[in-house]
Parts: structure tokens; sequence; C-alpha cells
């Protein structure tokens, strides 16, 4: 299992009460170990709730992007049982970045539009580590037109580095994909929610990351470049990773305090990954609130309101 | 310095060094792309274009502006949004001092610099940025300033032209400068909607946030030959390919043949085209004969 250096002393003590356990089932005289066991136990959920209560936004960063971490398919797979995956742009290809199509959540319809980073190395290359190109973003658009005459709500899912930067990518016009979609997106006439389980990487996740509502799980992150790039230009140091995801605030938390976020959706203790069940309910939970909260509002009242959220974003000043 | 220089006296050498710097900065220039010595004034007349090779220099916003509206009709729209710092941004200096700095050697408050006057007598709506302002960085002001040129294009019912010029979103506004990207696109589903026209020109160089938002939704995208266009840079293009670009990439003339341009226009010829496309698409072209 793949684990973070701050994750470590948890996963050791995580070690210590299974080997505990082990022991205990095997001996006669268990009744010492259970009192051990527990203790550890204690003592495991104490630590980790400390190591997460101080977790700075490169660490956050990192949660984000945890190997271990579901990606957006396992979410699709666990609360939506009657997934179709619609694919290809009609154009000129199928992206396997964007992974996209129909289902119910509580017998809702609905349309989904996610970003796969994949689960090993080889889904991972499949996916191209779920950097999208244009034709991904056109798959997206084509569906987002197709959910709003059958009046379906869109879910979209969002963990990306960004948007493909490569020489097909360019060539088929990534700009005008991303740019189109976004221009899409303001005037869809049906309820968009957005939810970031991982990586909100620049205008590459806000090509399917703008709408109604904007969720994100606690250890996910959006900005409008990654820790990395930041600390190459800014500190013209590709090491300044943690200064640079501190300056910038990406984590749920700190971009909540620029009323952009909707909702922050807790995660179990230590992260998505530690229970991804307990989170995968909390996900559908929260997907349902607010897909029922924006088909209460008539369309125009929901372009409406979508447009006035986005125009009064930015802070300035007049002199 | 020559041999013969070192022999003079000093009084004669001061008197030359004094002659040399009453000489006004920058009579010549050099033309970045051929390197031919090139008289200042002929090439202000030539709207910055080299008269030996064609090449189009970058420009300041304010140039742009008043070369391209009629003169004497132009006045300049919001220029008191300035940039707050929301973040309290520092990273090998502050963002409050890279603002400051800015400023100076620009000459703008933001990066963005809008104007209403007429082309050739036409009412407009122009904005242009300033890439010497931390890199034509699209932020709060600058998303501001354009949101509300598209609501004063829609209030005159005068078409909005906008001249790109930018590395993308100004990082110093984290979040806040990505959103600007919906900000201003969801600005121009509302011009959209009155059917007033946008035309867009995207100038050198036009990449990241900006031409990923509102610079590619012009409903006619002009491009300025030799112009650097694109989503991602190309150093990191390279770097994610880990091979050589092909030559051109990138350009203007890329970009026309892979279809993402409608034209690629002659900075000279900017004002007329524009021209002609408004009174077309606005159906006004018999108006203008009288």
């Amino acid at each position: 299992m793949d684990f973070l250096d701050f994750e470590q002393p948890i996963i050791e003590l995580e070690k210590r009460i299974e080997k505990l356990k082990l022991t205990a089932a095997d001996s006669e005289s268990s009744v010492d170990l259970d009192h051990e066991i527990d203790n550890l136990i204690r003592k495991y959920e104490t630590l980790t709730k400390e190591i997460f209560s101080n977790l700075s936004e490169w660490q956050i960063a990192q949660l984000a992007r945890h190997p271990e971490r579901p990606k957006a398919l396992d979410v699709i797979q666990a609360i939506v049982p009657d997934f179709k995956e619609l694919h290809g742009d009609r154009m000129y290809a199928d992206d396997a970045a964007i992974v996209s199509g129909l289902g119910t959540i509580e017998n809702l319809s609905l349309m989904f539009i996610a970003q796969e980073k994949g689960q090993d190395t080889k889904s991972r290359i499949f996916r191209n580590y779920g950097m999208p190109k244009p034709e991904g973003y056109r798959k997206a658009q084509r569906l987002m037109k197709l959910a709003e005459k059958f009046s379906m709500p869109i879910v979209t899912i969002i963990d990306t580095p960004g948007a493909y930067p490569g020489i097909g990518a360019e060539e088929r016009g990534q700009s005008g994909a991303i740019a189109s979609n976004l221009f899409t997106l303001a005037s869809l006439r049906t309820p968009i929610i957005n939810l970031v389980i991982g990586e909100g990487g620049s205008g590459g996740a806000l090509a399917i990351g703008m709408g109604d509502s904007l969720l994100m799980l606690q250890y996910s992150i959006y900005s409008v470049i990654s820790p990395e790039a930041c600390s190459s230009i800014l500190w013209r140091n590709p090491k300044e990773v943690e200064a640079a995801a501190d300056a910038m605030g990406i984590s749920a938390k700190r971009l909540s305090k620029f009323d952009i976020i909707d909702r922050v959706i807790p995660e179990p203790l230590g992260g998505f990954h530690r229970d991804p069940e307990l989170m995968y309910k909390d996900i559908a939970s929260a997907v349902v609130d607010e897909v029922q909260l924006l088909k209460n509002l008539a369309l125009d009242d929901l372009i409406d309101r979508r447009r006035k959220k986005f125009r009064a974003i930015g802070e300035f000043q007049e002199i | 310095m020559s041999w013969f220089e070192k022999i003079v006296p000093s009084r004669i050498k001061t008197r030359k060094k004094q002659r040399s710097k009453s000489v006004p900065e920058g009579v010549w220039m050099k033309c970045p792309e051929c390197k031919s010595q090139l008289y200042r004034a002929e090439i202000e007349k030539n709207l910055f274009v080299c008269n030996k090779c064609d090449h189009h220099m970058r420009i300041s916003a304010r140039d742009r502006l008043n070369q391209f509206l009629d003169p004497e009709s132009q006045s300049e729209l919001f220029p008191n949004i300035i940039s707050v710092d929301p973040l309290n941004f520092e990273d090998t200096k502050k963002y409050k001092d890279r603002l400051t700095h800015s400023k100076e050697v620009s000459g703008e408050s933001d990066a963005l610099l809008v104007m209403e006057g007429t082309l050739n007598s036409i009412q407009v709506v122009a904005c242009a940025f300033e890439f010497k302002f931390l890199g034509g960085s699209m932020g709060s002001v600058v998303g501001e300033k354009f949101v509300r040129a598209v609501d004063r294009s829609i209030q005159n019912r005068a078409p909005l032209i906008c001249f790109s010029s930018s590395g993308g979103a100004r990082m110093q506004e984290a979040i806040l400068s990505l959103m600007q990207l919906a900000k201003t696109t969801s600005a121009l589903v509302d011009l959209a909607a009155e059917k007033i026209p946008f035309i867009s020109i995207l100038t050198d160089p036009t990449t990241g946030g900006v031409s990923a938002s509102l610079a590619m939704l012009g409903d006619i995208i002009i491009a300025e030959p030799g112009a650097l266009i694109g989503f991602a840079g190309p150093r990191v293009i390279k770097q994610t390919v880990g091979q050589k670009l092909p030559s051109g990439f990138q350009s203007s003339q890329f970009l026309m043949e892979k279809g993402a341009l409608d034209m690629i226009v002659d900075r000279r010829e900017m004002r007329d085209t524009i021209t002609e496309l408004i009174l077309i698409l606005t159906h006004s072209k018999t108006k203008e004969k009288h």
C-alpha cells in the first residue's frame, strides 16, 4: 500500500493493531491483548486526528493526489449502479481521460461527466493521468447539451492535474475547446453540480467545473496552477511547493473564504481512502440534496442565480 | 574604447558623451526579428510594424487603442478599479510590490485598458491587454473591467473589440483569478444574447487562461501575423512531450491552418477590416455609403 510521509506513524500503529489482533486470535487467553488493542485503537484515533488537524496546504495537495484515493470511476460505480457510459465527441475521438454517461441516484435521472486519472500504471497511461484533450472537452460539451435537452441535472466529477499540454492538443484547439465549454456551462438551462474529489487543476478542471453548486471533498484542492509550477515560476525554484501551496490557498477550507464553494463534504478520519464506503454514502446524499435544491428553482431563476454568482467573484477597489 | 579615444583629453571625451546623451533616446530602434536599424518616427507611423520584414512588434495597450480608435474620439473607461491583494500574496517579492512596479513600468493601473470611442465613425467599446503589467495576467481587476466593458457594449449597443496579449490567469490572486475565466465568459453570454458583435484579436502572445476563455470566444477571431497563441506555453509542452516542437508551432499561421482562426490581419489593415466586418454583421453597409 502506498502512503505519504505524514501518514507513516498512522500506518505503523495500524500494523501493530493488526498484528495484535492476529496474535489475539491465535492465543487462548486474550483478555490482556483486547485491552491492549483498545488502547492502541484509541491512540490511533487520537494520533490521526492530531495529524489531520494540522495539515499544511501542500500535505492536503498530496492527499488529494494520493495513489490510494478512490478515483472518479470508483465513485460512479459506487453511487450510480445503473451507469451507462456514453463515448466519443462525434468528431475525432473518444478521450479516455473523460468518463461520461447516464445514470440515476435515488431514481433521479442524471448526466455524469468526470475526469478519470486511472488506478494503476496501465490505466493511468490509458487515461492520460486524467489530463483531457480537446476531444474530451468536446465529448463533455456534447453530453452537456444532451442533458439540457432531456432536462437532466449534470453532475461533474473533477479530478485532473490540468488540460493536457501536448502538440496534438494544441493543434486541435485546446484553448477553444475549454472556452467553448465555459460558454456552454454559463448558459446551459439545466442544473449543474460540480464535485471536486481530488485535484482541480486550473482551466482544465474549470472546463467541466463551472456550474450552480460547487462541492469539494474536505481534502480535495482547486487551484489556478499546480504548487509545483507556481513554485517554479514565482520562486524560480521547483522546491518551494510548501510555500507556493500555502500562498495560494488551495484546500477546500481555505477556498471557503471566497464564497466560491457551496459545500465542503467532510472526509472520514484519515481521508477518503481510509473508508471509501462511508465517503461514497456521504457523496451520494450531498449530490441528491443539491439536485433537489436546484430542481426547485425555475430555469430562468437558476440561470440568473448562476450568472450573478460568477459576476460577483473577484476582489478589487474603486478609487 | 579605441586607442584613439584613450589618448584624447578628458574634456573632449566628456563633451562627446554629453552630446550623445543630448540626442533624445530611441530615435533609432532595432527590429527584434530582422535586427534592422529603424528610424523610430517612421516605425511609429507604421504602427510599430517593421518596414523591412513586416514583423509586428509588441505595443502597449494605450498605443494600441490610440492607433485603433478614431483620434479625439477616445475616452478611457473604469480607470479607477485597482487591485487589492486579496490573499496578501508573497513569493520572492510581495504582490503589492509587483503591482507598484508594474504600474511604474507600464504606466497603467492594471493589465486591461478599456475605452469607448469610434472606429471610422462607428461607436464601439474597445479593450486591450497591457502585457507589461504582470504579463497581461487576468486577475479580479481585469475580469471586472472586462465585464463592465461588456455591460457598456450592451448599454450602448456598441460592438465590443478586444486585443489580447496575456500569459493567462494571475497566480497571485489564486482561485479568484481562475474564476475570472468563468466571470468574463458569463458576461459574454449576455452579449451574445443581445446579438452584439464581439471581435477578438489575438496578439503576441495570447496563452493560458485568457486564450481559454474570452479570447477564443469572439464571434470573429482575428490574429496578428506572427503572434504566439496557445493554451500551454511552448516550454511546458516541450517538457511534457519530450520532443522538439514543429517549426512555426503555435504561431498565427499555424492556428489558421488548424482552423482556429477566422483570419490573420496586418496591423495596418486592422481598422478597416474590422470596420467592414462590423458594418456587414450589423446590416449597416448601405447606410455607411451615404
